[in-house]
């Protein structure tokens, strides 16, 4: 546990010294950056309610690529699987006219199983060709953005745009009327996912055997876990949480679905994962810190070009993977 | 007729090598990286990174081929950044080629910023100074068919290549025979980062400037072309010429037809779906380095 909180409270400190070279660069004071970083996101309630919002996706997508990581698999497609989700939520809840208490979960509902539908396949060609699981998801993301622009110009966008039509506006989740910001209902759906997560994987026999496929596969096969069986359904669940990133942008927030929306969450719910170190809990507290960096930029582009929070996140990534493979070789040691 | 006529053009032909190099580029230095070990997810960020430097320096200077320089050697920066992570301090590949990526994303955009003071593009930059623009004059062009045809050779050919193999399959095996690991993998990654670095500056020179994201997936394409190839360095730029000519057909497609025939998007699909195809099985078998992405010692 200690040994987890010097490798973040590290990886947040060379992502800040790295940054700090950069501001200098620019002919900026890093301390003026960061302190506006900090002072106009968590500072002002309008920022808390941005920061929020910003990280309610992050919870889904890191929760998402938490789950397969947990499994031994590694998910990087949680940006495809979140595309097609959302196209698939804005799709349905713009067409199905019905109260809300059926028509919210009908959205989430088909967010969830496009979603799942593209985890599954990469978990399905992992479990019986052994095809390896990154190449697959990389490709698979591209697959589904020419997917979603190809049903976008045969008619699933509204005609000369580049979105779908809007949502029934008893869809719509409603805003947690935080000062104006865009924070909504939906993270508190997010909540209840990481929770969910929490307690498949803690408490129940079918998480426990994910787990224990993640930790030792042939052990796991001998003690009767399918692992193929395992490696499909951990990827399907993993998709199915990413495919319910649009229950925030979509019914939360633009209340229709946009060619490229949520593009970058998919990778960053990678960092979110490593930072929370795989626990769902973690995951909610990592979403929270990328979330205010994501709100961030925009809070510091007064004073320096907002990039610069691009560069801070790409660095704690490094730094965490740097540190958590030097963590790996003390353990080694120590055991030698 | 008159498609088949601009299929068989030399226009055409042209278009495909136009397209082609970048990929031949990244996914020749990305096969024999990952012959030896290391995934090479990060051919995106180097050839962005790439792209960059070469804009920056051939708007400095004036010259095309200074730029060209700069290509390279920005390439072998972000090379020299992942090799740290992942051959000396052993991180993971895959994580680190991702944290790559998108620092080179966020990276050249801020440093636009810093530079020419908006973070969308450079300004315009001036192209090789003879043969009026066209492919054939390109010297990255030739630069590409002499890396191919070296890497190839150098990897199937020669006692470096035998040992870079052994690396890739077995690096204890090969470590007991005297081989150095770690000296050979900075060789391969650096070797890697060049070749997509000079693919970055060919993309950056070819639209006279660097745009923001410019590199726009063809990392990923490489390192598609690199399983289609079976990680065999020639092979790899083959699929890379099959990449470039489906792509160049979408194009003809398009302006003869206004699309019809297949629709844009879904051809774009096809290096992808080819790829998992090959990995799956269902096109030969395409078998991965036996120890890729696993770090030494």
């Amino acid at each position: 546990m200690r040994r987890e909180a010097t490798l973040i409270a590290t990886a947040l400190l060379v992502a800040m010294a790295a940054g700090s070279i950069l501001i200098l660069i620019y002919g900026q004071s890093p301390a003026r950056v960061y302190v506006a970083l900090f002072s106009r996101t968590w500072g002002s309630t309008y920022g808390i309610g941005q920061v929020l919002f910003k990280s309610t996706p992050l919870i889904f997508t890191g929760l998402a690529v938490a789950i397969a990581f947990r499994c031994g698999l590694f998910n990087i497609g949680a940006e495809g699987q979140l595309a097609a989700g959302a196209f698939a939520t804005g799709l349905v809840a713009a067409s199905v006219h019905a109260p809300a208490v059926i028509a919210v979960p009908v959205a989430m509902i088909a967010g969830a199983c496009a979603g799942g539908v593209i985890g599954a396949i990469p978990g399905a060609l992992r479990a019986f060709t052994g095809a390896h699981e990154v190449i697959n998801t990389i490709m698979l993301n591209f697959i589904v953005a020419a997917l979603i622009l190809w049903a976008g110009g045969e008619g699933a966008f509204a005609s000369g745009t580049t979105h779908t039509a809007l949502i029934d506006l008893r869809a719509a989740i409603p805003d947690l009327g935080i000062e104006g910001s865009a924070a909504n209902v939906s993270i508190l759906i997010a909540l209840a996912a990481a929770v969910a997560v929490w307690f498949v994987l803690g408490r129940t026999r079918r998480g426990f055997e994910l787990c224990a496929v993640g930790e030792n596969p042939a052990a796991a096969e001998n003690a009767g876990i399918s692992v193929r069986a395992m490696t499909i359904w951990a990827m399907t669940l993993s998709g199915a949480i990413a495919g319910l990133v649009g229950t925030s942008t979509v019914l939360g927030y633009k209340h229709y679905f946009e060619e490229g929306m949520g593009r970058g969450t998919g990778f960053m719910g990678i960092a979110v994962a490593l930072l929370g170190r795989n626990h769902p809990l973690g995951v909610v507290a990592a979403a929270l810190v990328f979330g205010t960096l994501s709100h961030g930029g925009i809070a510091v582009s007064g004073i320096c070009p907002k990039e610069i929070v691009d560069v801070l996140e790409a660095v704690i990534i490094l730094a965490l993977a740097v540190g958590a493979a030097a963590g790996h070789l003390d353990k080694k040691r120590k055991r030698a | 007729m008159e498609i088949l006529a601009s299929l068989l053009s030399f226009a055409f032909f042209a278009q495909v090598v136009r397209i082609t190099v970048p990929y031949a580029l990244a996914a020749t230095g990305g096969a024999v990286c990952e012959r030896s070990g290391v995934i090479n997810i990060a051919l995106e960020g180097k050839l962005l990174f790439g792209a960059f430097a070469a804009a920056v320096i051939a708007h400095a200077t004036g010259s095309a081929t200074a730029g060209m320089i700069a290509g390279v050697a920005g390439g072998m920066v972000v090379a020299a950044i992942y090799g740290l992570a992942v051959i000396v301090w052993r991180a993971d590949q895959i994580v680190a080629g991702v944290a790559i990526n998108l620092l080179a994303l966020g990276l050249t955009r801020y440093l636009l910023a810093v530079l020419y003071g908006q973070s969308a593009n450079s300004p315009r930059i001036p192209g090789f100074a003879f043969g009026g623009g066209t492919v054939w004059a390109n010297p990255i062009l030739w630069l590409t068919v002499v890396a191919v045809i070296a890497v190839t050779v150098t990897v199937g050919r020669t006692r470096f290549g035998l040992r870079l193999r052994a690396v890739g399959e077995s690096p204890e095996a090969a470590a007991t025979l005297g081989v150095r690991v770690a000296a050979t993998r900075w060789a391969t990654v650096t070797l890697a980062g060049a070749l997509a670095g000079l693919g970055g500056a060919y993309l950056a020179i070819d639209i006279r400037g660097f745009v923001a994201g410019m590199s726009g997936g063809r990392g990923y394409i490489a390192l598609a072309a690199v399983i289609m190839g079976k990680w065999r360095p020639a092979w790899a730029a083959c699929a890379c010429v099959v990449f470039g000519t489906a792509e160049a057909l979408q194009i003809v497609l398009q302006a003869e037809l206004g699309g019809e025939l297949i629709p844009r998007e879904l051809l774009q699909t096809l290096p992808y779906i080819l790829t998992m195809l090959a990995l799956a099985g269902f096109i030969g078998r395409s078998r991965p380095p036996k120890s890729l992405g696993k770090p030494y010692p």
